[in-house]
């Protein structure tokens, strides 16, 4: 039962792509994001698919996962496809049926822009599935650090993160007992008018939000007693350490950026 | 001459200013290197001196010296680092991301350099044997597991003094022996002296002295032998009698002539055997 | 009513990478009016046997029936509510599932939804509450200003307010102080005996499975490990320490006893005090050698 309960989407690994920090990642993947949108033809989308799908091979995600991951944003990608294809009114007239008129310049543009869409969420759900919920808040933590200098509450906000993380298994657990217990009582929340079935949450929530508050009572007590008084003066066991394949990563980053650029201008 | 850690000076304690007394003048005295079990029933004020033990609460009479410091606003987190404390709920204590997290987060609230906690965390997980699990989440632990990370986490950060405040009371039988276990294996490591909670006689039977809480007040404070004797008393302030004393006064009352109050099967059985082959 | 699973397995979920079995091929049969205790560690497979027992699990092999019920993969109840009404289920740490604003609503809860008329309702909460040992001025309080045990009594009342003819209790005592733990099992024996229910008690104690249980089924890695009365159970005690599992201390120290003196005492659930006196036969018979 406890295999359902896996946060998230990560799959273990000791990849390349898995080993690197968790900073470099999240650079790599903000700086993508931008440069997708830079893509003009076909040379330029050839780079970008080749990097993604090398990261992918990297990583040695089974495929099955990865489609799993995507499955949520299939339609997206179809409906973006289908958008551009009617509505652009570019180029030589393809095909005309009833209203609808579809030009060349639809279908480049349709298959141009859900392709952008496709290499996107290929690449964020790599961090996903890669890099651990933890290592992810770390990261965070690190790379937001610049801003504690305007008393933004960094070190809370992670530590709020990662004991979340910590309790979400936790409280799925508890919402399974105490579903059971109140369907033992009669409670019928698979079937019924909608009405009825809103109503059968309040067994449900009333003892969640009860049990929740006394675990944060008791980790509050808990965490006093093992002499928590904050950030200050704090040190850290968890440790993000660039090393010479993020270094490395970057410099291929970089090829891959010039190389874009380049095959933006001269062709 | 023992040295003095724990003191508790005619305290008593109330929930705000109207409450009822939840203790009423407790004094007692707990040295280096000894064990003490606290007995009593639910709400017979045994786990509010837990908390009152490590500045989680204060007492509005009497004061409390913790190796020679009074506990108070000003010295609580000196006295933290002191008394370590293992609470009731394995997941309600469990702060880390993994078991090496949780073992670290006492080490990264005092600022211990990260060589040294690396040590400890390898130091403290062998000690209650969990150096195995180092890396795993606590949703794949069984509570007796989780618990034991509670313990390495607090040995962690070199506690005076170690409390566990119905530390077996959610486990199940399996968990208990493994806790009971690791705190006997544990209890002589740097002179740690062990304050054990508990409503189960069974859990007292290790324990150097006993001291038995009723309506929060001490009710007796003795040796495990001793208490043992009283069957009639500990039947009326809610407790368990175990079976030894039950059969040892059932076999006196059948004219079998024992010699003392037996603490296990053990003693029992030799003091039958000396009977036996006296004839 | 008669409860009978026969050959079940159950599969936790099918056809996904995580599937694995939590019953296999379990087979036992508890007659009505009688007490089934089960025993097994964590993962046994005990919760999993508890599920099928009101239909939130249906086998995914075999066949469970629980009085005219019939569970099976290829039979499933349409009105899953009736057995429920049937099977009261008193789970862990019952207190975790209250949630109205007063003792009386929250006791009324299950009876509600199982439609029996409010003047019924009203009828069984004054006859439940003296039962479970608590005081009527109680009724208008808020459950979540009671204490942990009187939290539980008030779980405890609103399962027995829906009247079920089997009883299911899930380790009813854990964390209760000694005192508190009598008290409730004494209390489900006295209405186990006054309304001849059935019941299936699942627990770690040997002790209660000895004093309570007139059949004990030990689980373990989802299989049936042995079945028997209490006599015949714990009479293997090395078996039962093959799967970690202990018997009563009576039963330990009889055989300690048979290991020193070499004299048995054969177990028959005898009391204490009978104990006692074979002992002293024992002693005394050396002395008039």
């Amino acid at each position: 039962m406890n295999n359902a309960l896996i946060i998230g989407q990560y799959v273990p690994g000791d990849s390349l792509v898995h080993r690197l920090d968790p900073r470099t990642k999240i650079t790599i993947i903000f700086f993508f994001v931008f440069i997708v949108f830079l893509a003009n033809n076909v040379a330029s989308y050839g780079i970008l698919t080749v990097f993604a799908l090398a990261s992918m091979f990297t990583s040695k995600v089974p495929i099955r996962f990865i489609i799993k991951g995507l499955t949520p944003v299939w339609f997206l990608i179809i409906f973006t496809f289908i958008l551009h294809l009617f509505v652009t009114r570019e180029g030589t007239v393809i095909a005309e049926f009833w209203i609808f008129k579809i030009y060349s310049g639809g279908l480049i543009q349709g298959i141009a822009i859900s392709f952008r869409f496709f290499l996107l969420i290929l690449v964020t759900s790599l961090l996903t599935l890669t890099t651990t919920p933890i290592e992810i808040t770390d990261a965070i933590e690190d790379m937001l650090h610049p801003l504690k200098r305007f008393k933004f509450p960094v070190h809370e906000l992670a530590l709020m993160m990662s004991i979340s993380l910590r309790f979400i298994p936790t409280l799925l657990q508890e919402t399974d007992k105490i579903s059971r217990a109140q369907a033992s009582r009669g409670v019928d929340f698979k079937t019924g008018p909608v009405k009825e079935r809103i109503k059968a949450i309040v067994p449900l929530l009333v003892p969640l939000f009860v049990s929740a508050f006394k675990r944060a009572e008791e980790l509050a007590m808990a965490m006093e007693a093992r002499g928590y008084q904050g950030g200050e003066g704090r040190t850290k066991l968890r440790e993000l350490k660039i090393e010479r394949r993020d270094i490395f990563i970057f410099i291929l980053f970089a090829f891959v950026i010039a190389g874009l650029f380049m095959a933006r201008t001269y062709s | 001459m023992r040295k003095k850690l724990v003191e508790f000076r005619n305290v008593s304690f109330r929930y705000g200013d109207e409450g009822p007394w939840v203790l009423k003048n407790c004094s007692f005295e707990i040295y280096e290197n000894e064990w003490v079990a606290i007995i009593g029933h639910n709400g017979s004020g045994k786990s509010t001196i837990a908390k009152l033990l490590n500045g989680l609460l204060f007492p509005q009479e009497g004061e409390i010296i913790i190796d020679g410091k009074q506990v108070n606003e000003a010295s609580i987190w000196s006295i933290r680092k002191e008394v370590g404390m293992v609470f009731q709920n394995p997941d309600n204590q469990f702060v880390g991301a993994t078991v090496q997290d949780d073992v670290a987060f006492g080490m990264e609230n005092r600022g211990v350099p990260r060589d040294e906690m690396k040590k400890r965390i390898t130091e403290t997980l062998s000690a209650v044997r969990m150096q195995d699990y180092r890396l795993i989440e606590p949703h794949r632990l069984s509570g007796g597991q989780k618990q034991r990370v509670a313990i390495a986490s607090v040995l962690a950060i070199s506690p005076k003094v170690l409390i566990l405040d119905e530390a077996t009371a959610m486990l199940d039988p399996s968990g208990r022996k493994e806790i009971m276990d690791t705190v006997g294996s544990i209890q002589h490591l740097n002179g740690l002296s062990l304050i054990t909670i508990t409503h189960d006689l069974q859990e007292v039977v290790q324990a150097d002295r006993v001291i038995v809480m009723n309506s929060g007040e001490i009710w007796k404070e003795a040796l495990p032998r001793e208490i043992f004797r009283e069957k009639d008393a500990l039947r009326k302030i809610g407790l368990d009698v175990p079976f030894v004393a039950i059969l040892a006064d059932e076999l006196k009352q059948a004219g079998v002539n024992l010699q003392a109050a037996p603490l296990n099967h053990e003693e029992l059985l030799e003091d039958l055997w000396t009977l036996h082959s006296k004839t | 009513m008669d409860i009978t699973f026969k050959n079940v397995t159950y599969i936790y979920q099918q056809n996904t990478p995580f599937a694995h079995k939590a019953i296999e091929d379990l087979s036992f049969h508890v007659e009505s009016g009688s007490i089934l205790a089960v025993i097994g560690h964590t993962g046994s497979g005990k919760s999993t046997l508890i599920q099928h027992l009101n239909g939130l699990s249906v086998p995914t092999e075999g066949e469970v029936s629980i009085g005219e019920y019939r569970l099976s993969k290829d039979h499933k109840l349409k009105d899953m509510k009736e057995l429920r009404s049937r099977v009261g289920v008193v789970f862990q740490y019952p207190e975790h599932q209250l949630f109205e604003e007063t003792v009386a609503k929250d006791i009324a809860f299950g009876p509600q939804n199982f439609d029996v008329p409010e003047s019924e309702i009203n009828r069984r909460i004054k006859e439940i509450i003296p039962a479970v040992g608590l005081p009527e001025s109680i009724l208008e309080r808020s459950p979540f200003d009671l204490s942990g045990g009187q939290m539980r009594r008030v779980a405890i009342a609103g399962v027995l307010a829906v009247k079920p003819d089997v009883l299911v209790l899930d380790e009813p005592t854990a964390g209760l102080d000694p005192r508190g733990q009598k008290e409730i099992m004494d209390m489900f024996y006295k209405l186990h005996k006054e309304q001849g229910l059935t019941t299936v008690l699942v627990t770690h104690s040997m002790e209660d499975a000895l004093k309570y249980a007139d059949r004990i089924l030990i689980l373990n890695k989802g299989t049936k490990f042995m079945e028997g009365t209490p006599e015949e159970v714990f009479e293997q005690k090395e078996a039962l320490q093959s799967v970690q599992l202990d018997v009563p201390e009576s039963v330990q120290f009889l055989s300690k006893f048979e290991k020193r003196f070499g004299h048995a005492i054969p177990f028959q659930k005898q009391s204490v005090e009978e104990i006692a006196q074979t002992i002293q036969q024992i002693i005394k018979g050396a002395e008039s050698r």
